[in-house]
């Protein structure tokens, strides 16, 4: 060990509180990086895996009913390398302890065997038994909401008649990984069950006997899969399919990948901002902490040591805490990435799931901290080592000092001597103090883009469920019913409001781009459903042609008065070209808004409906649940408050999970910067601090000093901070934009209050720590060797 | 006296610095020769040009104009490479102010300098001629300003340089602590030989010099021999 290794430990030693709170600042932004990274790149060898292992279709249709000779026609196409029929239900349940209606998609399997294609995962008890018909798996979402177990019975009305249903297992299958309720937007486990029954049972319940209603498809690589599906549809035609599709139509799979892209933008954006913030307090923290060496290394100079040695061991000073920022970071955030994949796999019941932390993730991490590290020492030790030793063992020449601009106001005359200090301290080097308060201002920024996401995603709730949706049951039918089916709700006890809609799914056209959606036609002057913008403000639906979505809109290259060519999926398969009437910058989805008469009228059908918005009396709920369950053209019932509820709870166990996680790493980052900047500004200002004392300032006067400067530059960092963070938030909603939903870049002051608040207390924590070293000053070792 | 080797030989230096918005001309054309062996003292009043002087001799910074040669190395104009090779190989240094590095102990304050050097004595024996054996693994904070001192002689010495250039070395000094550092000093130059220039302020260390230059103002304004050599016992202040 050379002497220069045992000074650099010595050093270390001497900083250990910075060098921790520079340690843990790096180690936070790496831990954010790796965790995020890492759980990205898990969840999609998870879900590969998953999917591999499982069996998952390549393709789906379904239709009304096909006569199974029709699967060996399918199999003989070219492109199609497996096929499996099925039989898929809507059912209604009567769940105990649930008031609400409670709905169930019961989907066959064969008889005493696995299916070909989607398999079912047991995770808890056996196969139904092929002599007992009314044995079914239930999927684990609704068994665990309902603590459902198998032995348990489960009473459910399939077209009419009711059937007793045996539970015989728990399962999961890779075609729900995510189950929800068609047409809903957040899983509502405790009232919708995805059912397995035994396909001779089902096929004769639903009338399906020796047909099928569903048909999915494992398609091989050579033939262009849009190709086979063309061939597919002609062949389903006639049996009434409006058309298949790949894995995006399957809607599991959709909410799946859209989530994993969403968690790549998350992962690269908010870490790399946390990475950012921590590069650059870095470089600037090291200048500075090198900057305080400057007689030390002068010295070192004056005795022949060269540049290159001195360079070197300050770069081993700051490598060293790099070094252990990213060894803790590299450590918390495979920990955080395992419990965040496992919270993940957890919510998407995915029971294959594996955790990797790739090379390159590390790699990234190690080459960004470096670089920004290596960076602040090579401009701090280029500094030092480039005047002349003579000088550099000498403290800087004096600073210039003018009067500043209040002080030639006379304003100044209002000061103490103390403040005066302060202000032409600060004044004198602008750039530092704007540095200075840049650093802290980020500490700020990053709680609030942390924290931003919980403010995002209630004001996305707030406005789907508060302005856009306005009813509190929403009903959908079996399948589009005639105006009388809305009368018959509205004579229901209870029901103030009905309102029909129309949903048809469609594919929007525009040139070579396509998008598979649906048109809903609402009624005009609607009461319980209106379209809003990012802002909550309603849009109107216009009279004639379609409302689309604004990212639909910016997905097919369109603009309000432009013709958009929409093919019909369902019934006489109609294709319409349609005005662009309007645009609506919504936060979710991504669809086409028509007039209801307007859509009636184009697709020529008497009117018939999809469903109803009801607006119900309190106290007549539970009867007239009672009623829409006895309703066989009922196939969903959705209440909104449950809805709701339900995401609240997902929010609180899921969302808070890994936010809050990003939350605290801000967090320390924080208090680790605003300590360093507190510290290296006493290094900085020791002997000057010194020397008041000993002309006979009191330690409170001292302080007040230091820590004057520190309030104002914390002061100047909070809007800075608020600012930034804005930006931050602006830049990940900016990423989190898809397809599904938008996030609007909603703040509440409450965010920016407590967000600046937690700098504060971290400040004033912090200005007591500076405040005790202060009162410690050696007046005498500090003053005897300085001129 | 004047047939001993030529170490350092310098003319007309001069050097300028710009002091935030003032320019101090700190040297205005000195001419000076040191010879080997010899203890030279730099004698003059605060701000006459001393250090500035001294920091050019020792290569610690470069001169604004004039020649200053090491035997046969042009110093004016040189490089921080060869600046750095000559304060390394031949150059030993005593500030006023110590400048010991807080972190290491006395031993590895001169191991600093030792592990650097081509043949250094051990720290040991430095410490041991400036009488600080027993001190050797304290930290400067756990030495007086004199002991502090002596362990910059050590360091200054370890390398066993040429030339050993001393920068107020009692300046910050009681007399009695002084005296001591001023001995050390002393020993060193003779028996090591070590061509020795010592800056101060205080006229009397003037006495165990060989030759006494008195600047003023920047220039060397009086220039006196001793016939003797005072013993830094002797001397009073």
């Amino acid at each position: 060990m050379t002497t220069l290794d045992r000074k650099l430990l010595r050093d270390l030693w001497r900083l250990r509180g910075q060098s921790i709170a520079i340690a843990l600042m790096v180690g936070c932004a790496v831990a954010a990086y790796v965790g995020s990274l890492s759980t990205f790149r898990s969840l999609k060898e998870s879900q590969s895996r998953y999917y591999e292992q499982y069996r998952f279709a390549d393709a789906f249709a379904s239709m009304n009913r096909a006569p199974e000779e029709v699967a060996a026609r399918l199999l003989d196409l070219p492109g199609v390398s497996e096929i499996d029929t099925r039989v898929s239900a809507m059912a209604s349940l009567e769940v105990e302890g649930v008031a609400e209606p409670a709905t169930a998609l019961i989907v066959s399997i064969p008889d005493g065997r696995q299916p070909r294609l989607n398999r079912v995962y047991l995770r808890e008890g056996r196969m139904p038994d092929p002599d007992r018909p009314w044995e079914v798996l239930v999927h684990e979402a609704f068994a665990k909401a309902n603590r459902m177990h198998p032995g348990d019975t489960l009473p459910a009305v399939i077209r009419g008649h009711r059937h007793l249903l045996h539970v015989t297992g728990i399962g999961l299958a890779p075609d729900f990984v995510y189950a929800v309720r068609p047409g809903d937007l957040m899983p509502d486990d405790r009232r919708f069950a995805i059912l397995w029954a035994q396909r001779r049972a089902l096929g004769v319940a639903m009338d399906l006997d020796g047909a099928f209603n569903q048909v999915a498809l494992r398609l091989s690589p050579e033939v262009p899969e849009k190709q086979v599906l063309a061939a597919v549809d002609r062949i389903l035609e006639p049996y009434g399919c409006p058309g298949s599709g790949g894995r995006d139509t399957n809607i599991s799979h959709r909410f799946l990948s859209d989530e994993i892209r969403q968690l790549k933008s998350m992962a690269v954006i908010l870490p790399g901002i946390f990475l950012g913030v921590a590069a650059f307090l870095l470089n600037v923290v090291m200048t500075r902490l090198v900057g305080t060496q400057r007689e030390q290394i002068g010295t070192m100079k004056a005795l022949g040591i060269a540049d290159r040695t001195i360079g070197w061991h300050y770069a081993q000073l700051v490598g060293t805490i790099v070094a252990a920022g990213l060894v803790l970071g590299v450590g918390l955030g495979a920990w955080t990435g395992i419990g965040w994949t496992r919270l993940y796999a957890e919510f998407y019941r995915m029971p294959v799931w594996a955790y990797r932390l790739e090379p390159d993730v590390l790699v990234s991490a190690v080459a960004i901290s470096a670089v920004a590290g290596g960076l602040g020492v090579l401009s701090a030790v280029r500094r030092a080592v480039s005047l002349p030793p003579a000088e550099a063992m000498r403290p800087p020449s004096p600073p210039v000092y003018r009067r500043s601009l209040a002080e030639r106001l006379g304003l100044v005359r209002l000061l103490t001597p103390a403040g005066r200090m302060i202000l032409r301290n600060l004044s004198r080097r602008p750039a530092r103090t704007l540095l200075s308060a840049l650093g802290i201002g980020f500490a700020v920024a990053i709680l609030v883009a942390g924290a931003f996401s919980f403010d995002a995603v209630d004001a996305m709730m707030a406005n789907q469920f508060g302005r856009a949706q306005r009813d509190d049951v929403t009903v959908t039918f079996t399948e589009s019913s005639s105006p009388e089916a809305l009368q018959a709700l509205r004579r229901m006890p209870g029901v103030r409001i009905a309102e029909g809609f129309r949903s048809v799914p469609v594919t929007f056209r525009a040139g070579h781009r396509q998008y598979v959606t649906a048109i809903t036609g609402l009624p005009p002057d609607s009461q319980l459903r209106s379209v809003t913008d990012r802002d909550g403000r309603p849009v109107a639906v216009p009279r004639d042609g379609v409302l689309l979505t604004k990212a639909l809109a910016d997905r097919l290259g369109l603009k309000p008065g432009d013709l958009v060519e929409a093919a019909v999926m369902e019934g006489h398969r109609p294709r319409w070209t349609l005005p662009v009437t309007g645009v609506a910058d919504e936060l979710l989805g991504s669809q086409g808004w028509m007039s209801l008469p307007a859509l009636s009228r184009l697709l020529d059908d008497g009117g018939t409906l999809s469903g109803a918005s009801l607006r119900v009396d309190p106290e007549a709920r539970e009867g007239l649940y009672e009623e829409l369950r006895r309703m066989p053209r009922v196939a969903g019932v959705t209440v909104l408050k449950m809805m709701r509820k339900a995401f609240d709870d997902l929010m609180a166990k899921f969302m808070l999970g890994s936010a809050a996680v990003l939350v605290g790493f801000a967090s320390l980052m924080a208090a680790g910067v605003v300590y360093n900047a507190a510290r290296v500004s006493l290094a900085e200002r020791e002997r000057e601090l010194a020397s008041l004392r000993v002309l006979g300032f009191s330690r409170a006067e001292v302080s007040s000093i230091l820590l004057g400067e520190l309030a104002i530059q914390v002061a100047l960092a909070l809007p800075i901070g608020c600012l930034v963070g804005w930006g931050f938030a602006w830049l990940t909603a900016f990423g989190f934009d898809n397809d599904l939903y938008r996030l609007a870049v909603v703040i509440r002051p409450a965010t920016f209050a407590w967000s600046c608040l937690t700098v504060v207390v971290v400040a004033l924590v912090v200005a007591l720590a500076v405040r005790r070293r202060v009162d410690r000053l050696d007046l005498v070792s500090v003053l005897k060797t300085r001129e | 006296m004047s047939e001993r080797d030529v170490v350092l030989e310098a003319h007309g230096l001069a050097r300028t610095y710009h002091m935030g918005e003032v320019d101090v001309h700190a040297l205005r054309g000195v001419d000076l020769l040191l010879r080997q062996g010899e203890m030279v003292a730099l004698l003059g009043p605060s701000g006459s040009g001393k250090s500035t002087l001294l920091n050019l001799l020792g290569g610690l910074d470069v001169p604004t104009a004039g020649t200053l040669r090491y035997r046969d190395q042009r110093l004016d104009g040189a490089n921080e490479t060869l600046l750095t090779r000559y304060r390394r190989r031949h150059v030993g240094f005593v500030f006023q102010f110590y400048n010991l590095i807080p972190s290491l102990t006395a031993r590895e304050n001169v191991a600093l300098v030792t592990e650097i050097a081509d043949d250094p004595l051990a720290p040991e024996e430095a410490l041991g001629l400036v009488g600080l054996s027993d001190r050797m693994d304290h930290f400067p904070s756990q030495m007086s300003g004199g002991q502090q001192q002596r362990v910059a002689i050590a360091r200054a010495i370890a390398k066993r340089p040429e030339l050993l250039l001393c920068d107020e070395p009692t300046g910050a000094l009681d007399i009695t602590t002084g005296k001591v550092v001023l001995e050390a000093i002393d020993r060193v130059n003779r028996e090591l030989g070590t061509t020795t220039c010592i800056i101060t302020h205080n006229a009397a260390i003037g006495d165990m010099a060989d030759r006494v230059l008195t600047l003023a103002d920047g220039q060397v304004v009086k220039e006196r021999a001793n016939a003797r050599r005072a013993a830094p016992a002797e001397i009073a202040w």
